[in-house]
């Protein structure tokens, strides 16, 4: 199992640069100060180095930084220790622990290499230099010697190293253009500085984070998701997940950040619009499926608060690639009067065990074992609907109805907009105590109880357009197909809660649906 | 030094230069409505006025599908080819 000798340039403890390859055959071992086993291997080393410097080149590659001195005048050593702390050299030669041992010919051919302290290994080595030297075997006591020690896991395997030094490969999956942050700059504040921040602070998004991150999709990093506006910037994985890493995102939550930017970017759900309209509209993201439970996020108590990390971040995450893929900054192209708090993060999961309806992605065609984001356009939300009075579903249900009666504004009927009715466990228990309560019926008591005949109604000129003819007269929806609704929330308390849409529709926003993928 | 990744799309905007103003108006003005509401109302009063006091010039309509996206780039090319002015209106 020979691997290839990779070159190197690097210096020894004096500052002189040494690189291989040479002309001569080397023995090359890397190796650890605070490891045992290259405590044992340093004085065998230096005997090789003793016996054959003559002919071959001994050096040692050394990960300890400062303490590669400490270990070299320990073993009174008189090899050159080259200074591979960065363990740039340990992961282009792909070694697992050290010391790691290169016997080396002129030709470049590795002839030995082998981990750890075998004492039997070792004693070969010493007996395959001297024939191909031609010289004396190196004087070495093995009696004295263990007979098997193993290594230690080279420094380079560390997990925040690794990913670093992957980050940095000539191979790596990263295209992103690096920005070198001086140390005399706060990283904070430079990422504030520079725009990247919807005003809370991010976390850096290092090349080795974003590589972990990475790892939470088997979509290639360079894969186009989609195309941003207002910019229209290129939305690829990798750039996803540099949001993602921003934003507080664990890996196994990239996939449903993904899904979310490419349900925003449809031209149905016309995230341009959604962002620069003075109405001030913001994605709400429901999570369904499987991976709800997989990653952690909250549909029970406190699902539509703060204080779920999948929920917060996630939500965070797909603003994050709105301004800062797609360029929309507020002030710039982001536009709204008065702005809401769901601008920053609305994220929730359903609690779907609670709910006695198909879940919200079955009711829009896919399979209940299917993870998918749903992304609704909303203007507020959540507003809070209280009834602990009603003991029957018809009076409650007509509470939950009147709870929609103000959307965008009371005096709005017949609207052509979408509303989101998320009832909590104890309200579900009211409405369906009687026995099946559908969705149906729900929607149909929402118009029934909204419907003001002799109301001075007016709609919006701008809704206008969309208006449907099917709805009660004077009922707020023009069409039930706009009330939209999921289930969730702790299993105290007698609070449901609706959000309230934007324009809805083919004019300006659809609510879309995408699977979540791997 | 902290390395960090470019969150953004990393394009550098192209640089454009406001046209050279002649003084005079001459050629064809397109006039956009959004389809914001009574954004026909403004354009017609934009239109007569201009009649008025640019006889010359030849007006054209053209109309976005909604105010909530961006212009089709098929609109754009449109008005591009076929117009030397565009006057794009927005009201409510």
């Amino acid at each position: 199992m020979s691997k290839a000798p990779r070159d190197f340039l690097l210096t020894d403890l004096a500052g002189a640069s040494h690189a291989y390859p040479t002309k001569r055959a080397s023995l090359i071992c890397f190796v650890k100060e605070d490891c045992e086993t290259c405590n044992t291997a340093a004085p065998v080393l230096e005997a090789f180095k003793k016996a054959h410097e003559s002919t071959i080149d001994v050096v040692l590659i050394a990960q300890s930084g400062d303490a590669n001195a400490t270990f070299a005048q320990r073993h009174g050593l008189t090899m050159p220790v080259l200074d591979d702390t960065s363990c740039k050299t340990a992961f282009e030669w792909d070694i697992e622990s050290v010391p790691s041992v290169f016997w080396i010919d002129e030709a470049g051919e590795v002839k030995t290499d082998f981990e750890g302290f075998i004492r039997a290994d070792w004693e070969a080595l010493a007996t395959d230099i001297a024939t191909h030297t031609a010289q004396a075997a190196a004087q070495i006591d093995w009696a004295s010697l263990p007979e098997w020690r193993p290594g230690c896991g080279s420094k380079h395997l560390d997990p925040t190293i690794y990913d670093k030094l992957r980050a940095e490969a000539n191979d790596s999956p990263i295209r992103a253009r690096q920005i070198d942050i001086a140390t005399s700059d706060d990283v904070a504040e430079f990422m504030f500085d520079q725009g990247f921040s919807d005003g809370l602070p991010l976390v850096p998004p290092t090349p080795e984070r974003v590589m972990r991150m990475l790892a939470g999709t088997k979509r290639d990093p360079q894969e186009l998701v989609a195309t941003v506006p207002p910019n229209m910037g290129e939305a690829t994985v990798e750039k996803i997940a540099i949001n993602a890493v921003m934003a507080g995102c664990k890996p196994e939550y990239l996939p449903v950040v993904i899904a979310a930017v490419e349900a925003a970017c449809t031209d149905e759900f016309n995230i341009h619009g959604v962002t620069a309209t003075t109405m001030g509209a913001a994605p709400v993201m429901i999570v369904n499926g499987p991976i709800r439970e997989k990653i952690g996020m909250n549909s029970g108590l406190g699902a539509l608060g703060a204080g779920n990390r999948a929920n917060a971040t996630i939500g965070r995450a797909l603003r994050l690639v709105v301004r800062n893929v797609g360029g929309a900054s507020t002030g710039g192209v982001e536009r709204s009067t008065h702005g809401n708090p769901m601008k920053f993060t609305m994220c929730f999961a359903e609690h779907e065990a609670r709910s006695p309806w198909s879940a919200l992605h079955v009711e829009r065609g896919f399979d209940a074992e299917d993870s998918v984001v749903t992304l609704f356009a909303m203007t507020s939300g959540p507003v809070h609907i209280v009834d602990q009075n009603s003991r029957s579903p018809h009076d409650l249900a007509g509470t939950l109805g009147l709870g929609l009666d103000g959307a965008l504004s009371p005096k709005m009927r017949n609207l052509p907009v979408d509303a989101l009715l998320v009832v909590c466990p104890e309200h579900i228990d009211t409405l369906m105590k009687e026995g099946p309560f559908s969705k149906a019926d729900l929607r149909a008591r929402v118009q029934e109880v909204t419907a003001r005949p002799d109301a001075d109604q007016s709609v919006d000129g701008a809704l206008r357009g969309d208006k449907k003819g099917d709805a009660p007269k004077g009922a707020k929806f023009a069409s039930e197909d706009h009330i939209h609704i999921v289930v969730a929330g702790s299993e105290a308390g007698k609070f449901s809660s609706a959000f309230y849409g934007w324009v809805s529709g083919a004019t300006g926003s659809t609510s879309v649906s995408k699977k979540i993928k791997d | 030094m902290t390395t960090i990744l470019d969150p953004t799309d990393e394009r550098v905007p192209v640089e454009r230069q406001v046209t050279t103003r002649t003084g005079s108006l001459a050629g064809v003005i397109g006039l956009l409505d959004i389809s914001k509401p009574r954004g026909n109302v403004l354009l017609d009063e934009v239109e007569q006025l201009l009649a008025k006091a640019a006889p010359g010039v030849s007006m054209r309509r053209y109309a976005k599908p909604t105010y909530t996206k961006p212009c089709p780039d098929a609109l754009r090319h449109q008005i591009r080819d076929e117009c030397d002015y565009l006057v794009e209106a927005l009201a409510d």
